[in-house]
């Protein structure tokens, strides 16, 4: 690594580099906010600065961030997280009793009464216990055990913890991780980081992006041949898909992972948001459960869930839990080890944690008002969801499969041959130049799949459900007058 | 059989704290307490971390009201909150999408605040410049010194990589370290000289590493921590022209900044010595330092925000960072704002400020009361004696442990400094920890406690540790 002396003077490279730094690292790549993002945080600059543009500002279709779209934050749990930021607002006879409460309640359970004491690594234990809690009531009373829930700075840390604690092996036995294509990118981003091998399976356009097992079980035993597979992950409500799936695929998946012995991660964090007709969400660990002690104790597991989807939106909190299921306990020991190098997750991302699962209840004083804000944004949702699938359908080139649940959509257009040859002349994906172009004509910044993933030949966009019903009608509109344009161009 | 039998070696590395054993017999003392046993106290005192909150100081009344407005915007319209609260929360809002702070933060931060965060900086390094694209915020330093750790580690190389760090040295460093799967190689601290950093010891350390691993870099902690050291310039220029010559990448942990009490101590940043060395030094010797909202006067622990300053890197190298930040992209929006208050605090004329500095001085002037009494009490006991306490957050004292007492520790099996500790703790209510845990020379033991508390809790655990000690030393002559 070090450079040879040049007549006795030592020469100036630099001590880190591009090739003697960590390779994996190299790897990783991160769609959702990748050269299309920054393309459109340039724009939005040159906006500012005055330059004239077929449009006044860029619309980031491309990030599941509900506020940063317009939607409101749920009054209950912006109350109470202002009571424990600055408890002398306990004072004020503006905040409701149900309020102060639960933020009495929470600062009680903090060091020092303050959220800038540090928590357990594992967080604090009262949440945990309500998390527990919220969980047995979802799953029409299953116990859950507060020492099976690991708070998390967002769902994402504790995926990526879980991750660290399996991927391990060389060579052919390196660990090997089954994600969905289409898939979300942290999953890629964090499999390329660790060094871990990646297995896609494909999810069914045809059948509404479902999950087949035959699909699962070609993918998995091709993947014998070049390294040990040791975890199935599934997101449930889909991203970027949509997909709700079935309680039949369900049971389907984890009947498999028994069979096969696989690690089971299922990412719930759109569980709240469904919309479809004959749609359900079913959590993994209840199916798992009514399923019976064959399965229900056997099977390993982790389930996951945050603060920053549903109809909260608070992505900013950074809150969110695992709930891990059969761990061996001398696992559990390393992992509870794992998490402690974090030192903890953020104490008002726990405290937005303990009301979303704690909300107000029908004799509180808060009730109505939280029930009424949080339909609206759930049926907004639900109403976007069917205007976008509608919208889409009806362009020529364009085909959208149903939004069943979770904040995207994910259509896939049909692009001439005349583009994607310009697409390689410019050395872009083809449907990297697609959105690219929307973005330099339309100001609209949406996704490619190809940073998601999808089958050779076909290309996709993501799209998210969360600007305002009113600017989501302009945008499809935009959208659909672009493709007709974009075919025409290259016809 | 479970599958997870086999998991990541890196995280098997990872050593079991000492304090878990202490931690569990702590809970269980609660236990009992609360159900009425008697002991010779009422309640427990836990001064083994770095928490100025849990142990009695009060957050500032500025910081709390601007994260209060900013979580509750109708809080603005009340005039219940002075007029520059209501200005900073308005600011920072304004700078959020959707003026809310629910929303995503942009990976690198909010350009304005990390805007004014490096102007802080650059005021702080006497007009050193700052880059605001070298900074990069995370949620706590220690996340930021394992991603830095991460880019650092090569685990396809033949000889795993290696990073020296100081002896003793803080729990979480040496756990990142080890769990991204790269080795330690220790440096001793010079106990008898302040626990200065004695270049011929970075040299041994270096010699030691060879041919068992490939030495990339060099952790130093200033403010130390659990060793209540501040760097002098000549120390830290000592320290760069190593890393140059060995050309090691200087990791340097800075969090105890704020927290300088001896007289004659000052704290200068690895930057601006650097930059101050001039060339060929200040354009080569590759630095990351890093700073975070848990220590100072803040102690938002609980927040988790902190960042890193990059120096010197390749920028190419520093494009694979940011596609990891991406990638990992996840400070909560409060600590982003809290950095924003720690680095740009009221200003006299502002109508905050009055309490803003009584505040302020008061936990400084606790802090160096309580500094001083500790030092005094601890040296005062035969048996103990402790290096002065120039800066940080804790007390580091050696102490002479009787050999029955060591006998004994043995017998238990028990480290013998985890041994004294968990005697406190059982006859005083006392809860500290053993120097094992952050590594010492062989032979030689300490506890650490923390002094970033209110100074009834520590004259309370002075009080305690004096009775223990005294019956202790005796009881195992």
């Amino acid at each position: 690594m070090s450079q040879q002396a040049v007549n006795g003077v030592p020469c100036r490279g630099k001590v880190l580099t591009v090739d003697n730094m960590n390779p994996n690292v190299k790897r990783v790549e991160y769609a959702v906010r990748g050269p299309i993002v920054q393309r459109a945080v340039q724009i939005e600059k040159e906006l500012r600065e005055g330059v004239k543009k077929p449009f006044t500002e860029v619309i980031k279709a491309n990030i599941g961030d509900a506020h940063a779209m317009g939607q409101k934050p749920i009054t209950f749990l912006r109350q109470v997280l202002a009571l424990c930021s600055y408890p002398e607002l306990l004072e004020d006879n503006k905040f409701p009793e149900d309020a102060k409460k639960r933020a009495q309640r929470i600062l009680g359970a903090c060091g020092g009464h303050s959220i800038g004491a540090y928590s357990a690594s594992q967080g604090i234990e009262c949440v945990r216990q309500d998390v527990a809690r919220y969980i047995e009531k979802r799953d029409g009373g299953i116990p859950s055990n507060p020492d099976n829930i690991y708070l998390s700075t967002g769902a994402s840390d504790a995926i990526v913890t879980m991750l660290k604690l399996l991927v391990c092996g060389e060579g052919r036995d390196r660990t090997g991780v089954m994600i969905s294509i289409p898939q979300y990118p942290l999953y890629s981003a964090a499999l390329a980081d660790l060094g871990a091998v990646q297995i896609s399976y494909y999810l069914d356009e045809e059948k509404c992006w479902s999950l087949d097992v035959a699909e699962l079980r070609r993918a998995l035993n091709a993947a014998r041949q070049h390294c040990n597979p040791r975890v199935l992950c599934i997101i449930n409500p889909g991203n970027p898909t949509g997909q709700v799936q079935s309680r039949q695929c369900i049971e389907d998946v984890i009947r498999f992972a028994k069979e096969e012995h696989l690690f089971l991660m299922a990412d719930e964090v759109y569980q709240d948001n469904v919309y479809a007709e004959g749609c359900k969400f079913h959590s993994f660990k209840k199916v798992l459960f009514e399923m019976g002690p064959e399965y229900s104790s056997t099977v390993e597991m982790a389930s996951f869930h945050s603060t920053s989807k549903c109809y909260m939106g608070e992505c900013g909190f950074r809150g969110g839990y695992m709930e891990v299921i059969n761990m061996d306990p001398e696992v559990k020991t390393q992992l509870t080890k794992l998490v402690s190098v974090r030192l903890c997750p953020p104490v008002p991302g726990q405290a937005l944690l303990d009301l979303v699962v704690n909300p107000p209840q029908p004799d509180e004083p808060s009730y109505i008002t939280f029930m009424k804000e949080r339909t609206a944004v759930l049926s907004a949702l639900a109403e976007k969801a069917r205007l976008t699938e509608q919208t889409f359908n009806a362009v020529p080139g364009i085909t959208c499969n149903p939004v069943q649940g979770a904040m995207y959509t994910f259509p896939r257009i049909t692009l001439p041959e005349k583009a994607i040859d310009k697409a390689k002349e410019e050395g872009k994906v083809p449907d990297m130049y697609y959105c690219m172009r929307l973005l330099e004509e339309e100001g609209i910044c949406l996704v490619p799949g190809s940073g998601f993933g999808q089958r050779e030949g076909t290309f996709h966009f993501r799209m998210t459900i969360l600007p305002p019903t009113e600017k989501l009608k302009v945008v499809l509109q935009k959208i659909r007058d672009f493709h007709v344009r974009f075919t025409q161009e290259f016809s | 059989m479970s599958v997870l039998q086999e998991i990541s070696q890196n995280v098997r590395s990872i050593k079991q704290l000492e304090y878990a054993v202490l931690a569990r017999r702590a809970n269980q003392i609660q236990k009992e307490l609360s159900q009425g046993v008697r002991k010779p106290y009422k309640e427990l005192i836990d001064v083994c971390w770095g928490d100025p909150h849990s142990m009695d100081v009060k957050p500032l009344t500025f910081v709390r009201q601007v994260l209060a407005a900013c979580v509750y915007p109708e809080l603005m319209s009340s005039h219940k909150l002075p007029l520059d609260v209501r200005q900073r929360a308005q600011w920072l809002l304004g700078r959020c999408d959707g003026g809310s702070v629910g929303s995503y933060l942009a990976p690198t931060g909010i350009p304005e605040i990390v805007q004014r965060m490096s102007e802080s900086i650059r005021s702080r390094d006497g007009g050193v410049p700052c880059n605001p694209d070298n900074i990069f915020i995370s949620p706590g330093s220690q996340w930021s010194l394992t991603n830095i750790i991460q880019v650092l580690v090569n685990n396809e190389a033949p000889l795993r990589t290696g990073i020296l760090t100081p002896v003793p040295c803080h729990v979480t460093t040496i756990m990142s370290i080890k769990s991204l799967g790269a080795a330690v190689i220790p440096y001793f601290l010079s106990e008898e000289h302040g626990w200065a950093l004695q270049v011929e010891e970075l040299q041994r350390a270096l010699e030691s590493a060879k041919g068992g691993c490939n030495p990339v870099a060099l952790y130093v902690i200033n403010p130390g921590n659990p060793a209540g050291y501040v760097q002098s310039r000549k120390s830290i220029q000592e320290v760069i022209q190593f890393a140059s010559e060995k050309r090691l990448f200087l990791l340097a942990d800075e969090v105890y900044q704020d927290c300088v009490y001896g007289k004659n101590s000052e704290f200068v940043s690895y930057k601006r010595v650097l930059a101050e060395m001039g060339p060929p030094f200040s354009d080569t010797v590759e630095l990351a330092s890093f700073h975070s909202v848990s220590k100072g006067f803040m102690g938002e622990c609980g927040l988790r925000g902190g960042y890193v300053e990059l120096v010197n890197l390749d920028p190419n190298v520093v494009k694979y960072i940011f596609n990891l930040i991406c990638k990992d992209s996840t400070t909560p929006v409060l600590a982003h704002f809290a950095m924003d208050l720690m680095m740009n605090p009221p200003r006299p004329g502002d109508p905050s400020y009055p309490l803003y500095n009584q505040q302020t001085q008061d936990i400084k002037n606790m802090l160096v009361q309580n500094v001083k009494t500790a030092h005094e009490v601890v040296n005062s006991l035969p048996g103990f004696s402790c290096q002065p306490v120039e800066g940080g957050a804790f007390v580091f004292p050696r102490v002479f442990l009787p050999p029955r007492a060591i006998q004994k520790a043995k017998e238990e099996g028990m480290q013998p400094d985890t041994f004294y500790c968990m005697r406190l703790l059982e006859e005083m209510g006392v809860l500290v920890s053993p120097g094992c845990e952050y590594g010492q020379k062989e032979g030689t033991y300490h506890i650490r406690f923390c002094i970033m508390a209110s100074q009834d809790i520590i004259d309370q655990v002075l009080k305690r540790l004096t009775t223990f000690h005294t019956k202790f030393m005796k009881d195992f002559s």
